[in-house]
């Protein structure tokens, strides 16, 4: 018995090494499998009160370029709003209750803190559970997808990046209406890939993708990039794409989060489908 | 001695919130980061408690990573710097060194660069290697390690100068 208190006495660095390496590790391969960093994200009190006090400071330097994003976002509703208007008052009204039959709602917010550098990528927000933020929201800027909401805290979220290694957003090709995954290789932050896509597909360089409304996370049609280069797999069965995105991930300051408010009823269906099989 | 304990605390706090809201968004060529943050490991007494030791480079570590959404990928960098730093010290500064009198502050350039340049090489491997997590991609995490550990030798070297005298 002395000898075991003997052995934990001398070698207790060694013990002390072990253990918190194994703590670390243990949350390093939690935070590599989806939906598990539980415990160490920056939607806390401490870490989000901090960076945006930093965000306070920081979010002055790209006022200018964000009000130029916005007259241009305006402009672009403004003119699909005439041509929505005009084609309302020519046509009969389909249907009185289209208000209410709305599935998608947006709410806006900041962005505290952004990264892109590294290959698994997070983004953190100055929203959360009290402004209606629920893990699994799409988020998206003004000009294209930006990630998919994952920890949400009483007043911070963090948002799982396009860039990161985890991430993979269904899409399809606009033209043809073929469908793949983008995920991204961690190499430029504003290329990504388009896998899945099969050969008989017609594709060329200059086409549009946008996403393709199969998930409940994001609508259909939101344009995502454009194809700058592609080539076939080692297999030579599918397109290995690489798409450029129409948004600037380096400079993200405000954004837009989607509710879909027949998610869980998509859900629900989906999973009894699954159970009866 | 409370001086000490004050001198290293300060430092602590400054080289954590130093990382966090300047280091870590510098992004040189789009990915380059220096982790000036290892410079409380460098500094640290090398006479002290190790088990103190060990235990504040974690907590150093996983205060990086709660900011930073890595999960435990900077507390276990810490940690293997935190632990090899006997070996490196006494490697970089000779056995027949007295290392219980070293101030890393006051030592020869040549045997202290050999003994930063260690351990940040050391740290950065293990951090890049735990945060890609693919054999695959070994490439990305050779060309990180060296862009990065250049930038963080860079600037250790420039910080340790700068602020030598006032601490000595």
């Amino acid at each position: 018995m002395l000898q075991i208190i003997n052995f934990f006495i001398r070698n207790k660095n060694f013990l002390l090494f072990l253990f918190l390496l194994a703590i670390s590790l243990s949350l390093t391969i939690q935070s590599h499998s989806y939906h598990q960093s539980k415990f160490v994200h920056s939607a806390n009190f401490v870490s989000g009160n901090l960076l945006s006090l930093k965000h306070e400071i920081t979010g002055y330097f790209g006022l200018r370029k964000e009000n130029k994003l916005l007259a241009e976002e305006n402009n672009r509703l403004r003119n699909q709003l005439e041509l929505f208007t005009e084609a309302s008052s020519l046509s009969v009204r389909i249907s009185d209750s289209l208000t209410e039959d709305i599935p998608y709602y947006y709410r806006t917010a900041e962005v505290i803190n952004n990264n892109y550098s590294k290959t698994n990528n997070y983004l953190t927000l100055k929203s959360g559970r009290k402004q209606g933020i629920q893990s699994e929201m799409g988020v998206i800027s003004s000009q294209g997808i930006i990630g998919i909401v994952d920890q949400v805290s009483e007043n911070f979220s963090t948002v799982l990046s396009i860039l990161n290694s985890k991430s993979s957003i269904s899409v399809k090709l606009k033209k043809s209406g073929h469908f793949g995954s983008l995920v991204w290789d961690g190499k430029l932050p504003n290329t990504l890939q388009l896998i899945d896509i099969a050969r008989l597909a017609s594709i060329s360089i200059g086409d549009t993708i946008t996403t393709d409304g199969r998930s409940t996370i994001f609508p259909k049609g939101l344009p995502v990039g454009v194809i700058s280069n592609f080539k076939l797999d080692q297999g030579e069965n599918f397109y290995i794409i690489d798409v450029t995105l129409f948004n600037d991930m380096t400079k993200t300051e405000y954004v837009y989060i989607i509710e879909n408010k027949k998610a869980e009823e998509i859900k629900e269906l989906e999973t009894t489908t699954k159970n009866e099989y | 001695m409370s001086t000490n304990i004050l001198i290293h605390s300060t430092r602590f706090l400054v080289l954590l919130l130093a990382q966090i809201f300047l280091f870590n968004n510098i992004d040189f060529l789009g990915f380059v980061n220096p982790y000036v943050y290892i410079l409380f490991i460098l500094l640290y007494p090398v006479n002290s408690n190790q088990l103190l030791f060990l235990l504040l480079s974690f907590f150093l570590g996983i205060s990086i990573d709660f900011f930073s959404d890595s999960g435990g990928i900077h507390a276990a960098a810490c940690l293997v710097t935190a632990f090899i730093r006997p070996v490196i010290l006494k490697f970089s500064f000779g056995v027949s060194y007295d290392y219980n009198n070293v101030k890393v502050s006051n030592t020869p350039f040549g045997s202290r660069l050999t003994y930063i340049s260690f351990l940040v090489v050391i740290h950065h491997l293990v951090l890049f290697n735990l945060e890609v997590f693919n054999f695959n991609h070994t490439i990305l995490i050779l060309k990180s390690t060296l862009f990065s550990s250049i930038f963080t030798i860079l600037l250790c070297m420039v910080f340790m100068i700068l602020f030598s005298k006032r601490s000595t």
